[in-house]
């Protein structure tokens, strides 16, 4: 049970019954919808995109425990951020959760997101955790859509070699 | 954790048995035919209640497969040659086990294609692009699966003609007065599944058909979970389509069936163009092969096909009454467990149901259900089930689903039930 309660930690459980920034933002400039077909999940995020900067960021939808949850905590890490910034985060994140990334030996600017690092013993649910990350970056990008099926593989290295 | 002989009682409705007539299904003996059964998964024994999305091989079916590769491999209905003639033998052989499985008139009539999918998909293009034209509907259940779905949307699209549906209610069985309402001299075809993979309603096929043919409008029926479970006498339905996926029959992938009435078949256009499906070929024009080579261009899924073959010959060396039966029970037991556990709700409540329990957890959404199952050893499926309608109809995103087969023991249904509880915990 180890990876699990590293996978379901109290912090990740809060945010899924409790989520931070959960709502359609009205001064937003910017919006996409990001859609897992695998599993039905959905959510759009909304952004006031300012002075090449995040001046306020939100979230609507439904999802599993993994996907509100990092949707919530995303909010909370990107919100002021410049658009390099969030880049270098979203990578930084997308390889920790994939297992490229070793948050404990890797200098890195995760900090409490750094609690997603459980996800990489979970290749099924990777896509849950980076769906949102990946349905910011189509709003930063200034596109309406994002979908995990077309933005290149979740995969991780285990699953390769597999 | 494996269960010695049980004494369960027989199921009438389910595979035609009689009445209360008491059988024996050895689990544990049977457990034994099947080598993926005996694994331990994140250091838990195997719990494998995936049987809707695929079933587990038998080693007489691994076995068969195996001799084929490497006694009898060769490309069939082509050479004269020795290992041609054996492959091409067994290949036909499979054939006409499938005709007897389901009990067809004829083998020609038992088209081998990849799976469930293809198969519609075959009907729709040979069939549907023939026959449907603008203005005309088709006829779908409110609870199929997205493959009993797409392709008929694809030829009303490309046609002109009306998808219509037949609702379902809250237990999840069709309405069948509204069925009968739908049907007019419009209808060019009704599609329905024998057995909901998302719901595991058995759908009252016979009825179904009776009353499109009284229009004379023909009937595919879908019977990915219905082959599985079920006795098919696809005369004693009168089905003039009846699919049929191997692997979720204990066969390898890509073995498949298409039935068709033989002078359905003879009318409809062939499928792919290629090898194997043509009587002559010139630039100018090329003529068809006869049933069923028509539908089945270039090299098949031979090793599959023979599979197949070898899962049948396996199912028919099984009391099937008592498979049937002990099915039933399991799935009876299941919903009992389930069912008493707070917070647990059951999505799919029909009278006559097989196979599949979907079920939800208040406040968990099912891929956590999924994840947290799996950390147990046991493998369910946790999502729409390729039924997006279905979700919708009960207005939830996903669902958890338990689907059984006949060696699956009482003990693995405990070990879902208190696995289960263990969610609730975690997420309480």
């Amino acid at each position: 049970m180890s990876e699990l309660s590293e996978l379901y930690q109290q912090v990740i459980l809060d945010h899924n019954k409790k989520p931070r920034n959960f709502k359609k933002l009205e001064t937003a400039n910017r919006h996409a919808d990001g859609f897992n077909p695998l599993c039905g999940d959905q959510l759009t995020v909304y952004m006031q995109f300012e002075d090449d900067r995040i001046a306020d960021v939100s979230f609507e939808g439904s999802g599993c425990a993994i996907s509100k949850a990092s949707a919530s905590m995303m909010t909370q890490s990107v919100k002021g951020k410049t658009r390099a910034e969030v880049e270098t985060l979203f990578n930084e994140f997308h390889r920790m959760v994939t297992g490229e990334l070793d948050q404990e030996t890797t200098p890195n600017n995760l900090g409490r997101l750094t609690i997603f690092a459980g996800v990489r013993e979970f290749p099924a649910r990777v896509k849950c955790a980076s769906l949102s990350w990946h349905t910011l970056n189509a709003a930063l990008a200034g596109e309406d859509a994002a979908t995990t099926e077309n933005l290149g593989p979740d995969i991780t290295s285990e699953q390769v070699s597999a | 954790m494996i269960a010695t002989e049980k004494t369960v009682s027989g199921q009438g409705q389910v595979g035609g048995a009689a009445e209360n007539a008491p059988v024996a299904w050895d689990v544990a003996r049977v457990r034994e035919d099947f080598p993926v059964l005996a694994q331990t998964v994140n250091g838990k024994p195997l719990v494998y209640l995936d049987n809707a999305a695929s079933s587990q091989v038998p080693q007489v079916v691994i076995d068969r497969g195996s001799r084929y590769l490497q006694e009898e491999h060769s490309n069939i209905h082509r050479g004269v040659h020795y290992l041609s003639q054996r492959a091409t033998t067994a290949y036909e052989g499979a054939r006409e086990k499938v005709r007897r499985f389901i009990n067809a008139r004829e083998s020609r009539e038992c088209i081998f294609v990849r799976g469930c999918t293809e198969g519609i998909n075959l009907v729709m293009h040979g069939y549907g692009r023939k026959f449907v034209s603008a203005g005309d509907e088709i006829i779908v259940s409110a609870m199929e699966h997205h493959a009993n779905i797409v392709p008929w949307q694809m030829l009303c699209e490309e046609k002109g003609a009306t998808l219509r549906v037949i609702p379902m209610n809250d237990a999840g069985e069709l309405l069948l007065d509204e069925y009968e309402a739908l049907l007019n001299e419009r209808t060019k075809l009704v599609c329905v599944m024998h057995v909901s993979n998302a719901l595991g309603t058995i759908n009252p096929i016979k009825e179904i058909v009776a009353r499109a043919h009284k229009q004379g409008v023909p009937v595919l029926v879908d019977g990915a979970q219905g082959a599985p479970h079920l006795t098919i006498d696809v005369q004693d339905l009168d089905a003039d389509f009846y699919i049929i996926s191997g692997h979720k029959m204990f066969a390898p992938t890509g073995s498949g069936v298409v039935y068709g009435k033989a002078e359905l078949l003879e009318r409809m256009n062939p499928f792919l163009g290629g090898g194997d499906m043509i009587r002559t070929v010139t630039f100018e024009k090329t003529t068809y092969a006869g049933l069923p080579n028509k539908f089945e261009a270039g090299t098949p899924a031979i090793a599959s096909q023979i599979g197949l073959g070898a899962a049948i010959d396996y199912l028919n060396g099984l009391d099937r009454r008592a498979a049937h039966a002990y099915e039933h029970e399991l799935l009876d037991y299941a919903t009992e467990k389930l069912t008493a556990i707070e917070g647990v709700r059951i999505i799919g409540t029909a009278r006559e149901k097989v196979g599949a329990l979907s079920f939800v957890i208040e406040d968990v959404h099912p891929h956590d259900v999924g994840t947290i199952l799996d950390q147990e050893g046991i493998a369910v499926r946790a999502g729409h089930h390729c039924a997006q309608p279905v979700m919708k109809r009960f207005n939830i995103p996903a669902t958890a689903r338990a689907s059984f087969s006949f060696y699956n023991t009482k003990e693995e249904v405990d070990t879902l039930a208190s696995a289960v509880q263990k969610v609730i915990e975690v997420f309480s």
